[in-house]
């Protein structure tokens, strides 16, 4: 299937009767993508997606990204001024300094002469680096995938930074007022994606996935990759996708369809 | 001026400032056979706190401190002790009737721990009132926090 990821597909997925079907469905599977790539094994689709209030993520549920680049427009930076608007992070005219959580960039092969344009977030690996660095443990993995910085254990060293190959965090340079009730974010700490936790523990969809969709680019599925009957999972298992320096071995939870490198 | 007129002001200034007026800002309550000053705390909405008040002033710090944890590190949500909610549900109104920040005295958390010497850092991250939403025509309006998600 070349055709656009339809916005009806997404929405499917939130469906709250599908979701209570799907809990009752135990799925074994596991796929090998490349060799030594296992992107999900054994299962118990669905329940743990209609978390309960007061219940903790749970490990059965891995969240993940499919973003195909063939349906993201150059001219279009939707999701990155969503992700803006939504967590309240406005800059100062700074670039070198400034919040950056999503990002769109262009890359072009010069042999052909094929340009392409891709969003870049945090790519939540299973085996983030980020986190092996962290002095502290304020880096770390949720059960569910969600790579995260709790900020209330960051000391602002910044190695996790450094050893972000996606370069995916920003750290924050000036005291910052008007936070938004849902995203906190303070000065001395670093920050990246979070895929928008606070949309996501309420069973909605991160903004710029959201952003996109209404925009009527498709480009952005959000899903349980864990989830066998997922539609993330049911795609990522019947084509082509990859991650991003998948050789490093990392396992990102972000994969991108029709990237020509 | 004559030392006797600035004597004079010295003591009316004196006896303005022992003397509580109707104009003080901080009420003085009697306890027992003492006369004590108490903060003026701005009472909360509705009829309850998240746990009895005389809890509350005691654990606060502890049952938040607990909850962050969970929240942050395991996802769990909706439990009582919610920072987010503690500020929506405390919202003080300001002169120009938004809810005021933690820059404001009359800030519910301030209120009391200017008084007992306490200072915190959770609002160098966490917004101290409920978000504003400012809707086309440029009015203000408040939204719950909880209303957002
Ligand atoms: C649903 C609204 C609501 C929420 C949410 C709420 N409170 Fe309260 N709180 C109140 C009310 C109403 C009172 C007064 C209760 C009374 O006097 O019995 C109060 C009283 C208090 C008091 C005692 C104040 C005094 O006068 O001595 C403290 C301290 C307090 N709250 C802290 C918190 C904290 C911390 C949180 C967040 C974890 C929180 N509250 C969440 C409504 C709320
Ligand atoms: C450096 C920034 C920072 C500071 C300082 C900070 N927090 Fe947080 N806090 C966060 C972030 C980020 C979250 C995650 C928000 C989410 O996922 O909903 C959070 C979440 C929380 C939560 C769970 C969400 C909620 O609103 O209930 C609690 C409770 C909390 N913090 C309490 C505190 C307390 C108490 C302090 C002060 C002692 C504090 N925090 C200081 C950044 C900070
Ligand atoms: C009734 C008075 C009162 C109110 C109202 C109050 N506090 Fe406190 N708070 C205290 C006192 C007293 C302490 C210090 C306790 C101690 O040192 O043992 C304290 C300590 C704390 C601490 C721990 C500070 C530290 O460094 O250990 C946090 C966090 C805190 N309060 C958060 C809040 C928040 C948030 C609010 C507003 C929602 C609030 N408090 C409202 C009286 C109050």
């Amino acid at each position: 299937m070349s055709g656009k990821m339809k916005h009806t597909g997404i929405a499917a997925e939130f469906n709250p009767a599908r979701r209570k079907f799907l809990g009752a469905i135990a799925g074994v599977a596991s796929v090998t993508l490349a060799p030594g790539v296992i992107l999900y094994g054994i299962t118990r689709s669905g329940d743990a997606r209609a978390r309960k209030p007061g219940t903790a993520a749970s490990p059965d549920v891995r969240w993940g990204l499919l973003i195909d680049v063939n349906h993201c427009d150059s001219g279009c930076d939707k999701c990155v001024s969503a992700c803006v608007e939504e967590n309240g992070l406005q800059g100062h005219g700074r670039p070198a300094t400034d919040p950056q959580w999503i990002r769109k960039v262009k890359i072009h092969d010069p042999d052909t002469g094929l340009s392409q344009s891709l969003p870049v977030m945090c790519q939540h690996c299973a085996e983030p680096p980020c986190v092996d660095v962290c002095p502290t443990g304020a880096s770390f993995k949720r059960a569910d995938g969600i790579v995260l910085v709790d900020r209330h254990r960051c000391i602002g060293c910044r190695y996790c930074m450094m050893a972000c190959p996606y370069k995916a965090r920003s750290f924050v340079h000036e005291e910052i007022e008007d936070q938004k009730t849902y995203a906190p974010r303070g000065k001395g700490t670093v920050e990246a994606c979070t895929l928008c936790i606070h949309r996501v523990d309420s069973d909605r969809l991160p903004a710029c996935v959201e952003a996109c969709n209404d925009a009527g680019g498709g480009a952005m599925l959000f899903g349980d990759l864990k989830d066998p009957n997922s539609e993330i999972a049911r795609r990522v298992a019947r084509y082509a996708s990859q991650q991003i320096r998948g050789d490093l071995g990392l396992d990102p939870g972000v994969r991108y369809r029709n990237l020509s490198t | 001026m004559s030392l006797r007129r600035i004597f004079i002001v010295l003591v009316a200034v004196f006896m303005a400032w022992v003397v509580p007026g109707e104009a003080q800002t901080v009420p003085e309550k009697k306890i027992g056979n003492n006369s004590v000053l108490l903060p003026a705390i701005p009472r909360g909405q509705g009829d309850h706190c998240v746990a009895d008040a005389d809890f509350m002033r005691r654990n606060h710090m502890t049952m938040l401190m607990h909850q962050r944890d969970e929240t942050v590190r395991q996802g769990i949500r909706g439990k009582p002790f919610s920072l987010k909610e503690c500020v929506a549900c405390h919202a003080v109104e300001g002169p120009d009737a938004m809810p005021v920040t933690v820059a404001s005295p009359q800030h519910f958390c301030r209120a009391c721990h200017d008084y007992a010497a306490v200072s915190i850092d959770c609002f160098q991250c966490h917004a101290s009132r409920p978000d504003v939403v400012t809707d086309a025509g440029g009015q203000g309006g408040v939204v719950r926090g909880a209303a957002r998600e």
